[in-house]
C-alpha cells in the first residue's frame, strides 16, 4: 500500500485513492498524419518496463481527479517524487547512478 | 475428570474460574488464563491430530505461533466453526467445542496410519506428483480422498453470524510486539513524546517475561511488567492493543492488524465487534517482535511427549502445567536449561540432559549448567538423543555420544526412560514481518540465525528479532529504538542523553521518514506533547552462558536415509531424509527443495522447520547456510479471518447498488432486475404468470405498435462546459460539432487512439458554451476519466470543464406511434414534427416540472426522452403512466430495449464491439469526420496497415435458417461445417433475440469480410456437437430507411 503526496492537494494519501496510469511524459505527435505506421505504433504501444526509477502518471481518482507524475523506484517501490502535469522530474535514474 | 498435570500453585491462571471444554466429543476442564493447548497439556491429553502424510499420532510441540500440530475446527455448529486455528494462541472460554483438524475416522484409530504403515518408505517426496499425476483425469478423485484422510480443516457452511469492522489509524511509532524489547521501546517512544501503537499478539502483554523467573531491579519479572503497563496505558498517546496480531507489513510503513476483541469471551457471549482490523501508517515503525525457539531433528522426533525446550519453561512458569512425569533434555545450548530446572523445581523427575557441546573445561560452565549439576540432574556432555520410543506417547529416548562436530555417532547407545523429551536448538528471530516488505534475512554465524537485512522502510529492529537475547541487552536496546524511533518520527531530540551502551548496527535508520515529495510539506508543528523522564533500564542479575553449538541434524548409527523418521517440517511430514532426497535428486535451489518436499507449506508456514530444513540442505549440498538462502515469508504472519479482513464491507455494503427514483414504481409493478455496473435496472415487467418471453414480445409490440416506456436513468451523464467545449468535442468524437446548433443532439463514437471504438452517445448542444454528453450506462466512469485525461495532460490550453451529473436527472423514454399523443397531454410545449424535429431538445415543463425532452430514438420509433430533476422523477413517471393509459402505456426494460435496438441494427459498445472494433469494421463510415480540422483520437490509426484488412471481423446480421432457433451469443462462426476441430473460426454472435415484429429470430456478429458476404451461409457449431447454418444479411432488420422515428 503505496503512501502517495499529491502534489494538487499538497498531502499524503492512501494509495486506494489513486489508480496508476502508465508511464509519464509521453507527448502525443503534434501530427500523426505525417508518421509512418512504425513511429505512430512506438507512440501507441511502446513502453517503458524499466527495472528501477520509472516515471508515471498517476490520477488522484477518487480525491481531486487530478493526474500528476510520480518518479517511483519499480524494485523498492520508493517513491521519490511526484510533480504536477507539464513539469519535469527533478530525479532520473542518470542521477542516481 | 482432574487436571492430572496440573500443579498445586502458580501460573497466571485464575483457579477459581473452571472452564468446561469439549474436545473430540470428550468434556474437560481448565481455568480462565489458560490457552486450549495448555488445558489440554493440563489434563494429560497426548495426541491432538494425525500427520498429513503418515497419518502418525501427533502432540503439542510448542507454546506459540510455531505450532504445527495442535490446530483445530473450533467452534460448536455449521456458523461458529473456525478451521486451523492453533491450540496454542486459542484462549480458553467457556463450553469450547473443538475437534482434530485431521485424523479419519478419529485420531486414536486412524485408517490413514495403515496406509501410512506399509507405505512409509514407498512415500518419499514428491510422492504425490509421481503417483497420483497419472492418468491427470483421475486427480480429483485422488484429491478427495487425500483430502479426507489428511483432513485440512472444513470451512464454515452458515453465515457468520458476527460482525466485524476496521480501523484506520496513523501515528509516530508502531511497535510490534509487548515483549521486554517492544514494551520499553513503547515506554521509551512514549515519553519522548509520540504517539505510540503497541501490538500483542498474546491476551496479556509482556512476552517471555510472563513466564520468566528474573529479577528486575529486585521485582519479578511480571512486577515490571505490570508497572510499565500501567504507565503506558496512562498516558493518553498511547494506545494498547492485545489479542492483536501484527499479520502484515506493507509498502510505505503500512502494517495490518488483526484483533480478536470476543473470540476469547466465547461463542455466545459476544457483543459487537468479535474481530478488528487495523490499519495502521505508521511513520516509524519498531519490529520487537522476538524470536522462535528450533527444535532439532532426530529420530521419531514427532512422537507425543516431544516439546520445544521453551514450550516447556512457558507450560509450567505461565501456566502451572507440567506436561508429564518424567523429561529428557537435548541442547545446544544453555538457556534450555531453563526447562529442566523449571521442571525439577516442580517436582519432577529430569531423567538426562544430552548436552551436544563437548565436555567444557572445569569451571567454564554456564551458570543454568551449574546450577542443573547443583540440583543433581545428570548432565552428559557431547551426547545426543538420537532416538525416541514410543508411539502415542514417548516411552524412553536412546541418547549416544556424537563427534565434536555433531556429525556423527562415536560410541555405545544407552536408553533412558521418559515421556517427555525437550529439545533447542537456538533460536531464530521471528524476522516474518521485515520480510514482507521484500528485505532480505541476512545470517549472522554468532547467533546462528537470519535477522532482518537492509530495508527501505522507516523500520528499527530491536530485542530478540535483533538477535539479542540477554534480558539487560534487550530492554536496553529497546529504549533507545523507542527514543530513536520518537525523534525521527517527531523531529523532536529524546530528553537526555540515553543509556551508555554503544547503539547496535541494526539501530541505524534505515530509510528517510517519508518518500521526498516533489515540494516538501512545509513541516507543520505537531501539537506539544507531555514529556515524560525517560525511565532507565532495570538492574538484572544475568547468568553467565557458555556458547552455543551450531547443531541442526541430529545424527544416527545408520545414514539419514534409513534411520528412525527425524521430522523437519511436522506439519507435511517432511523428514531429514526426504530433503536429503529431494537435494540427490538434483532439487539445490531452497526454493526447489521446499516446492518438492512440501517444506513450510502448512499452516503455519515453516515456522517451526524452515531454518532446520535449510540447514540440512546445506549441508547434504556441501554449502553454508547463508550460500543455501532463505525463503521469503510473506502475509500473513499467521492466518487470518475472512470475517476480519471483509469487515461490516458485506451484502448491501460489499459493493453499493444504485437505484433510479423510479425504483419504488419498478418493485410495485413486478420487474426483474438486472446489474448494469451498479445499477438495478429493470430486465423486463412479467405480468402474473407470464413467462420471460411472453413478457418481452408483448413489451415489444406494444412498443412498435402503440406506446413503451423506459427508465433510462442509468445512461451517464456528462456536463460539457467552457468556451473551448465544441472544439474538445472535436477532438474526442470521431464525427464533426463544428456545425452542431444550439437545440440539436447529434449521436458521437468516441475511439481510443488505436482507432477502436471505446464509447457511444448522444450529445446536445445546450449552447455555444455548453453540452451535455450521454455515455454507455456501465462506461461512465470511465469516459468522464478519458475527457479528464486529455484535457489535463495534452490540452490544457482547451477552456473545458466537465461535471457528472448522471444522479441528477431523471430520464423517463416514451417510444412508439403514440409517444406524441402521451406527451401532448403533458406539456404546453408545441412538439409537433415541424416545430421539433428529429434530433433536437426543448426545454419546457412536463407534468408541471421543469424537464428537458430529447427527441432522440434507440428504438427507431418516434421517442421524447423526457428529463427531470431526479427529485421529481416519480412523479413525472406516474404521470406519464396515467396520460398513457388510453394508449396501454407499457413499461419495458433493458431486455427489450434490446431486441428494439438491435433490430435497428444500434450497436451497444461492449456487447457488440470489444476493443478491437473500428467504426469501419462497424460500417459506420457515416461517423467518422473526413475534413476536421484536428486530427482527432483514433483517426492515425485507421490506416495501420492492420486495419485496413480486408478479412477484419466485421458488424453483420444473420438470420438463423431455423426462424424460431435463437443462436446463443458468443458462439463462435465457422464457414466451413464439414471441417475437424480444431476449425477455422471466422466470428462471433454478438447479440441474438427472438422478434416478435418480425416473427423470426435473427442474430447481430462480428464476421471476417463479411460485409462482403452478404447473404453468404455462416455455420454456428453449437455444444451440444450439432451445427445451425445461418444467412449473413444487413444489421438493420427493421425500418432499414429509418422513416418510423422520423415522423
Amino acid at each position: 500500500m503505496l503512501h502517495i503526496y499529491c502534489p494538487y492537494c499538497e498531502e499524503y494519501r492512501e494509495e486506494e485513492e489513486f489508480h496508476p496510469h502508465g508511464q509519464a511524459h509521453i507527448v502525443r505527435p503534434l501530427a500523426p498524419e505525417s508518421l509512418t505506421d512504425e513511429e505512430w505504433s512506438q507512440y501507441l504501444f511502446f513502453r517503458k518496463n524499466p527495472r528501477g526509477l520509472h516515471h508515471e502518471m498517476w490520477v488522484h481518482a477518487a480525491g481531486c481527479r487530478k493526474f500528476f507524475n510520480m518518479t517511483r523506484h519499480t524494485v523498492t517501490y520508493k517513491i521519490l517524487e511526484t510533480y504536477k502535469m507539464g513539469q519535469q522530474p527533478s530525479i532520473t535514474a542518470e542521477d542516481t547512478q | 475428570m482432574s487436571q492430572v498435570n496440573r500443579l498445586e500453585l502458580g501460573g497466571r491462571i485464575n483457579r477459581h474460574k473452571t472452564l468446561n471444554f469439549t474436545f473430540n466429543n470428550k468434556t474437560y476442564q481448565g481455568f480462565e488464563g489458560d490457552t486450549l493447548a495448555s488445558a489440554l497439556l493440563a489434563n494429560g491429553v497426548d495426541v491432538v491430530g494425525r500427520s498429513f502424510k503418515y497419518s502418525r499420532p501427533r502432540g503439542i510441540i510448542t507454546a506459540d505461533a510455531q505450532e504445527p500440530n495442535a490446530i483445530f475446527q473450533i467452534g460448536s455448529n455449521d456458523a461458529s466453526t473456525i478451521p486451523n486455528p492453533r491450540a496454542t494462541q486459542t484462549e480458553l472460554y467457556q463450553n469450547l467445542v473443538c475437534n482434530a483438524t485431521n485424523g479419519w475416522p478419529n485420531v486414536d484409530f486412524d485408517l490413514m496410519e495403515t496406509v501410512g504403515k506399509v507405505g512409509g518408505a514407498a512415500m518419499p517426496p514428491g510422492f504425490y506428483y509421481k503417483t497420483f499425476m497419472f492418468p491427470q483425469s483421475m486427480w480429483m478423485s485422488y484429491e478427495k480422498i487425500i483430502r479426507k484422510g489428511a483432513g485440512l480443516g472444513s470451512s464454515p457452511l452458515q453465515p457468520d453470524p458476527d460482525t466485524y469492522d476496521k480501523m484506520h489509524h496513523h501515528c509516530d511509532v508502531m511497535v510490534v510486539g509487548a515483549g521486554p524489547a517492544g514494551l520499553s521501546a513503547a515506554l521509551a517512544a512514549a515519553q519522548a513524546g509520540s504517539r505510540v501503537i503497541i501490538a500483542d499478539e498474546q491476551n496479556e502483554m509482556g512476552g517471555s517475561l510472563l513466564c520468566s523467573t528474573q529479577l528486575l531491579d529486585g521485582m519479578s519479572a511480571s512486577a515490571w511488567v505490570a508497572n510499565t503497563l500501567s504507565e503506558l496505558e496512562q498516558n493518553e498517546n498511547v494506545t494498547l492493543l492485545p489479542r492483536s496480531t501484527v499479520f502484515g507489513y506493507f509498502d510505505h510503513n503500512f502494517l495490518g492488524i488483526n484483533e480478536r476483541r470476543s473470540d476469547h469471551i466465547g461463542e455466545t457471549d459476544s457483543n459487537g465487534t468479535r474481530q478488528r482490523l487495523h490499519k495502521v501508517r505508521a511513520k516509524q515503525v519498531i519490529l520487537a517482535t522476538g524470536a522462535h525457539e528450533r527444535p532439532l531433528v532426530f529420530g521419531n522426533n514427532d512422537v507425543p511427549g516431544c516439546m520445544l525446550a521453551s514450550a516447556i519453561s512457558t507450560y509450567i512458569n505461565r501456566y502451572a502445567v507440567v506436561p508429564g512425569n518424567t523429561l529428557s533434555l537435548m541442547t545446544t545450548n544453555d538457556n534450555a536449561y531453563k526447562a529442566a530446572i523449571a521442571w525439577h523445581d516442580a517436582g519432577k523427575q529430569v531423567t538426562v540432559i544430552a548436552d551436544t557441546r563437548p565436555i567444557p573445561e572445569a569451571g567454564t560452565e554456564g551458570d543454568l549448567v551449574k546450577q542443573a549439576i547443583e540440583l543433581g540432574i545428570k548432565v552428559l556432555f557431547g551426547h545426543a538423543i538420537i532416538n525416541v520410543k514410543g508411539s502415542k506417547r514417548v516411552k524412553s529416548v536412546e541418547v549416544a555420544p556424537i563427534s565434536s562436530n555433531g556429525e556423527k555417532v562415536e560410541g555405545e547407545v544407552v536408553s533412558y526412560t521418559c515421556d517427555t523429551v525437550a529439545s533447542s536448538g537456538g533460536w531464530s528471530p521471528v524476522l516474518h514481518l521485515s520480510s514482507h516488505t521484500g528485505s532480505k534475512p541476512v545470517w549472522r554465524d554468532d547467533i546462528q540465525g537470519f535477522v532482518p537485512g537492509k530495508t527501505e522502510q522507516a523500520q528499527l529492529i530491536c530485542g530478540g528479532v535483533n538477535g539479542v537475547y540477554s534480558l539487560t541487552q534487550v530492554l536496553n536496546e529497546g529504549m533507545q529504538c523507542g527514543a530513536k524511533a520518537s525523534q525521527a518520527a517527531t523531529g523532536e531530540p529524546a530528553q537526555e542523553p540515553l543509556a551508555d551502551q554503544e547503539p547496535s548496527a541494526a539501530l541505524e535508520l534505515s530509510a528517510e521518514l517519508e518518500p521526498s515529495a516533489g515540494k516538501k510539506l512545509s513541516a507543520e508543528p505537531a501539537p506539544k506533547l507531555k514529556l515524560v523522564e525517560p525511565s532507565s533500564a532495570p538492574v538484572i542479575k544475568e547468568p553467565v552462558e557458555a556458547p552455543a553449538m551450531a547443531l541442526f541434524h541430529i545424527p544416527h548409527v545408520k545414514p539419514t536415509s534409513r534411520a528412525p523418521k527425524q521430522f523437519v517440517d511436522y506439519q507435511n511430514d517432511v523428514t531429514a531424509a526426504g530433503i536429503e532426497l529431494a537435494n540427490r535428486e538434483g532439487f539445490e535451489s531452497i526454493e526447489h527443495v521446499k516446492r518438492y518436499t512440501a517444506l513450510g507449506f502448512g499452516t503455519d508456514q515453516g515456522k517451526l522447520g524452515n531454518i532446520n530444513g535449510m540447514a540440512i540442505t546445506a549441508k547434504s549440498l556441501g554449502k553454508t547456510i547463508p550460500e543455501t538462502g532463505t525463503t521469503i515469508f510473506r502475509p500473513m504472519y499467521t492466518p487470518v479471518t475472512f470475517g476480519a479482513l471483509s469487515g461490516s464491507d458485506v451484502k448491501h455494503l460489499f459493493d453499493p447498488a444504485r437505484f433510479t427514483a423510479m425504483h419504488s414504481w419498478h418493485l410495485a409493478n413486478g420487474a426483474e432486475f438486472e446489474d448494469v455496473g451498479q445499477w438495478k435496472r429493470p430486465w423486463y415487467f412479467p405480468k402474473p404468470g407470464e413467462t420471460m418471453q411472453q413478457a418481452l414480445q408483448r413489451e415489444c409490440l406494444a412498443t412498435r405498435n402503440s406506446v413503451g416506456i423506459l427508465d433510462a436513468s442509468t445512461l451517464g451523464k456528462i456536463d460539457i462546459q467552457g468556451k473551448d467545449a465544441r472544439e474538445f468535442l472535436n477532438r474526442i468524437y470521431t464525427n464533426p460539432w463544428s456545425q452542431l446548433a444550439v437545440g440539436k443532439c447529434r449521436y458521437g463514437v468516441m475511439c481510443k487512439e488505436d482507432g477502436m471504438v471505446f464509447d457511444d452517445g448522444v450529445t446536445s448542444c445546450i449552447n455555444d458554451n455548453r453540452f451535455l454528453m450521454t455515455t454507455t450506462t456501465g462506461g461512465a466512469p470511465a469516459v468522464l476519466s478519458w475527457l479528464e485525461l486529455w484535457h489535463q495532460t495534452e490540452w490544457p490550453e482547451l477552456e473545458v470543464y466537465f461535471s457528472t451529473v448522471t444522479d441528477h436527472w431523471s430520464t423517463m423514454t416514451i417510444s412508439g406511434p403514440n409517444s406524441r399523443k402521451v406527451l401532448e397531454k403533458l406539456t404546453d410545449a408545441d412538439v409537433s414534427n415541424e416545430a421539433f424535429p428529429y434530433m433536437g431538445w426543448i426545454a419546457t415543463e412536463v407534468a408541471g416540472v421543469k424537464a428537458r425532452i430529447f427527441r432522440i430514438s434507440f428504438t427507431g420509433e418516434l421517442s421524447f426522452e423526457i428529463n427531470v430533476q431526479a427529485n421529481h422523477g416519480l412523479h413525472t413517471w406516474e404521470a406519464v403512466m396515467a396520460a398513457g393509459e388510453e394508449f396501454d402505456i407499457t413499461p419495458y426494460g433493458t431486455e427489450t430495449m434490446h431486441i428494439l435496438r438491435a433490430e435497428k441494427g444500434f450497436i451497444i459498445v461492449g456487447q457488440d464491439t470489444d476493443g478491437s472494433v473500428t467504426p469501419q469494421d462497424l460500417d459506420m463510415n457515416w461517423v467518422v469526420g473526413k475534413k476536421k480540422e484536428f486530427n482527432y483520437l483514433g483517426k492515425r490509426s485507421w490506416t495501420r496497415e492492420d486495419n485496413q484488412r480486408s478479412d477484419r471481423k466485421q458488424f453483420v446480421g444473420l438470420k438463423p435458417k431455423d426462424k424460431n432457433f435463437v443462436l446463443p451469443e458468443g458462439a463462435q462462426l465457422v464457414f466451413e461445417p464439414n471441417q475437424s476441430i480444431p476449425m477455422t473460426m471466422v466470428g462471433h454472435v454478438t447479440s441474438s433475440y427472438y422478434s416478435a415484429c418480425l416473427g423470426h429470430s435473427f442474430a447481430l456478429a462480428v464476421v471476417k469480410g463479411g460485409l462482403d458476404r452478404m447473404g453468404q451461409s455462416v455455420f454456428v457449431p453449437l455444444a451440444d456437437g450439432t451445427t445451425v447454418e445461418a444467412e449473413i444479411c444487413s444489421s438493420v432488420f427493421y425500418d432499414a430507411k429509418g422513416d418510423r422515428q422520423n415522423v
